[in-house]
């Protein structure tokens, strides 16, 4: 009898309950079927050209001969950034988290967040305008200088629009990636470690090298990785930069392409074919990028199991 | 007794023996300053030139200097110190380079009168071409343009914000840390490293394959962005979810409250500055992306207030159409102005979030009552 009241509106109730918990859950699983429809449509987008005859790909030669230059200049950017900004990376954070003074540290963290908040079509635009003008001379002492090396091989570009210039700009934009991630890694250093180090009359170098850059080792190389994603997927910065064209070894003359730049600066006008064509070589980017990301990612969830002294 | 027999020789105690004195940096420096002008003054002094000479100078002359004193350990620990310092110098070059450039080239385009509010609508190349024979005002605006972002990130946001957050719930407050709350957070992951241009190419392959081919409207922009907004979202709110005390659930659970009305009437309000922070930095984050907006919005050049049809422009996508495409090919001046106005438009709206997110988390901060 005393059970009617109580059971009177719990229907109601449990209804919100189940209508919520459902709704959650299908917003998590909405978040894996775009994951899983990202793949689908670019497949099902991309078949036409995988398995159009040969002569009807632009270039004439198949889709494997249209994408596989770009896939190289792709890298050859990619590793260009990497280069250029893992080093100061890891210096910019080993910077805020060691050697800045505290109170200063937030600032300067935020002034790096900054550089990441920049959008990347103004850093394109910076880099036509501004950093391929103003470095141009340089390429042309490597060519008169440097020639003997393939990747230096002249006559430089004019207007210094090349694959150094965009890689340039590129590291420039993976920086604060590789910087904010390696940062969070190094203050997870445990402090006794680092005591420890010091009281055994180790200098601060000394102290980083034995405490902070062994425990960080992995999360470097996670945070390397993401940007290598963020470098191998950057469009603007290269569509505006480099002034593009057949694979060439020198860095210094224009040439080289990336897939997304070439996405970028041919799918608006494009149709039929070469809309699939297109859409395949972003399937290929997105298979390249999402393989680095999840070994960088799995690299960090390993490494968080094994992270016991934090 | 004028001779004493341990003779001072220098005021410093063994203590201090084999130290560099305090003041060394400061010598050194003023020495790489002074020897640095006298060698670019030999081939033509330039500010850059001398700020890179100089630090070099001051490496070398500081790092020898510690070796000849302090030994190779000491030595090495100054060396490590100048290069995480130089690298963090170098860093800051091109954030100051970037902001210069857009603000001097930036400042002419958006004091030009009627930028913010014309479009460029009927603005053809002979307009250009008069306005540098002439020396006229140059003609156009970016007010179509400023509209498509405004309406592409606002439908961005309306579609990411509620899934970003549900599944932010879901991982907290459900999940329990199951196999498909881990799956999901794997792939939201692996979702922040999607290329732009892949979201974009995907947003036009499921409009091409569902609407039909070509379909270009800022509602496939806002999906395409969406996708690149969702786990910037999901992460944010996660992590302020998880710092809700647990105490306030079980004050909530035990008084009767539903698990549904818990979270949204207690969890949600205590996480609410962290949370609305974290969108203002998604919003901020996806409002410069040029890639995805190029593939499925196509560019315009007159005002379009519907989202569902027909092209439209977004800032971003101006900028880059203006600096590739010229309006007049022949005197690209006056389009790289109008490019350069709209970059500094878009930056100022980008430091307005940035500046805002902080604002937020610090003004709706929950109240600690210790």
């Amino acid at each position: 009898m005393t059970a009617t009241p109580l059971t009177s509106n719990q229907g109601a109730a449990r209804a919100g309950d189940k209508i919520f918990s459902g709704a959650a859950l299908a917003a998590g699983c909405l978040i894996l079927a775009v994951l899983f429809g990202v793949a689908l449509f670019l497949v099902v987008q991309a078949i036409p050209a995988l398995t159009a005859p040969a002569a009807e790909i632009q270039g004439g030669e198949g889709f494997f001969a249209y994408i596989w230059p770009i896939v190289i200049g792709t890298l050859i950017a990619a590793a260009i950034a990497l280069v250029i900004a893992t080093p100061i990376s890891i210096g910019v954070a080993l910077f805020i988290s060691h050697f800045a003074p505290r109170r200063l540290a937030a600032g300067l963290g935020y002034v790096v967040d900054l550089l990441a908040a920049i959008p990347s079509v103004i850093y394109g635009a910076w880099g036509a305008a501004f950093l391929a003008k103003e470095i141009s001379p340089a390429y042309n002492w490597l060519a008169a200088n440097m020639a003997w090396l393939p990747i230096f091989q002249g006559p430089a570009s004019a207007t210094g629009k090349t694959i150094l210039t965009a890689g340039i700009v590129l590291s420039v934009m993976v920086l604060p990636i590789i910087t904010s991630l390696s940062r969070e890694i190094f203050l997870q250093t445990p402090k006794l470690h680092e005591e420890a180090a010091l009281a055994l009359g180790a200098t601060r170098w000394e102290m980083i090298k034995m405490s902070v850059l062994p425990f960080a080792r992995p999360g470097i190389i996670s945070a390397v990785m993401l940007g290598l994603g963020r470098a191998l997927g950057e469009t603007m910065a290269v569509a505006l930069v480099l002034s593009s064209g057949a694979l060439t070894a020198s860095l210094i003359q224009s040439g080289n392409q990336t897939i997304a730049a070439e996405i970028a600066l041919n799918f608006p006008e494009a149709s039929g074919l070469k809309v699939s064509t297109l859409i395949a070589a972003g399937l290929v980017l997105f298979v390249i990028t999402l393989a680095v990301n999840m070994i960088a990612r799995w690299i960090i969830t390993r490494h968080k199991e094994f992270s016991g002294a934090n | 007794m004028t001779s004493t027999l341990t003779p001072v020789r220098s005021k410093r105690s063994a203590l201090t023996k084999g130290q560099l004195p305090k003041y060394a940096p400061y010598v050194v420096l003023a020495a790489a300053l002074i020897v640095g002008a006298a060698i670019l003054a030999l081939v033509g002094f330039n500010a850059f030139g001398w700020g890179i000479v100089s630090a070099l100078l001051f490496a070398i002359g500081l790092v020898s200097w510690s070796a000849v004193v302090e030994g190779s350990r000491k030595a090495k620990d100054k060396l490590a110190t100048c290069l995480v310092v130089g690298s963090f110098l170098v860093a800051l070059l091109p954030l100051i380079s970037v902001i210069w450039t857009v603000l001097v080239n930036g400042v002419p385009g958006l004091l030009n009168p009627g930028f913010l509010t014309t479009s460029m609508n009927g603005v053809t190349g002979v307009f250009d071409n008069r306005a540098v024979e002439n020396g006229t005002p140059v003609l156009g605006g970016i007010y179509h343009a400023l509209l498509g972002t405004v309406q592409i990130t606002l439908l961005a946001t309306l579609i990411s914000v509620p899934v970003g957050l549900l599944t932010a719930i879901y991982l907290v407050e459900y999940g329990n840390d199951g196999r498909l709350a881990r799956a999901i957070t794997f792939f939201v992951d692996v979702m922040t490293g999607i290329p732009s241009i892949v979201a974009g190419l995907f947003a036009a392959a499921f409009f091409f394959a569902v609407v039909g081919p070509g379909t270009k409207t800022g509602a496939v922009a806002a999906v395409a962005l969406s996708v690149l907004m969702i786990p910037v979202v999901v992460r944010s709110s996660e992590e302020m979810l998880k710092i809700v005390p647990n105490e306030l659930r079980e004050a909530a659970y035990a008084l009767g409250v539903r698990k549904w009305r818990t979270i949204v009437k207690v969890v949600i309000p205590t996480a609410i500055s962290g949370i609305a922070s974290g969108v203002t930095l998604a919003i901020a984050r996806v409002i410069g992306e040029t890639a995805p907006i190029l593939v499925t919005a196509g560019f315009a050049t007159s005002i379009n207030s519907n989202v569902f049809g027909g092209w439209m422009a977004s800032l971003p996508t101006f900028i880059y159409t203006q600096i590739l495409n010229p309006t007049s090919p022949a005197n690209p001046d006056p389009s790289s102005q109008r490019a350069w106005g709209a970059a500094l438009v878009l930056i100022i709206l980008v430091m307005i979030l940035n500046l805002g997110a902080r604002l937020i988390a610090r003004v709706f901060a929950p109240k600690t009552g210790r």
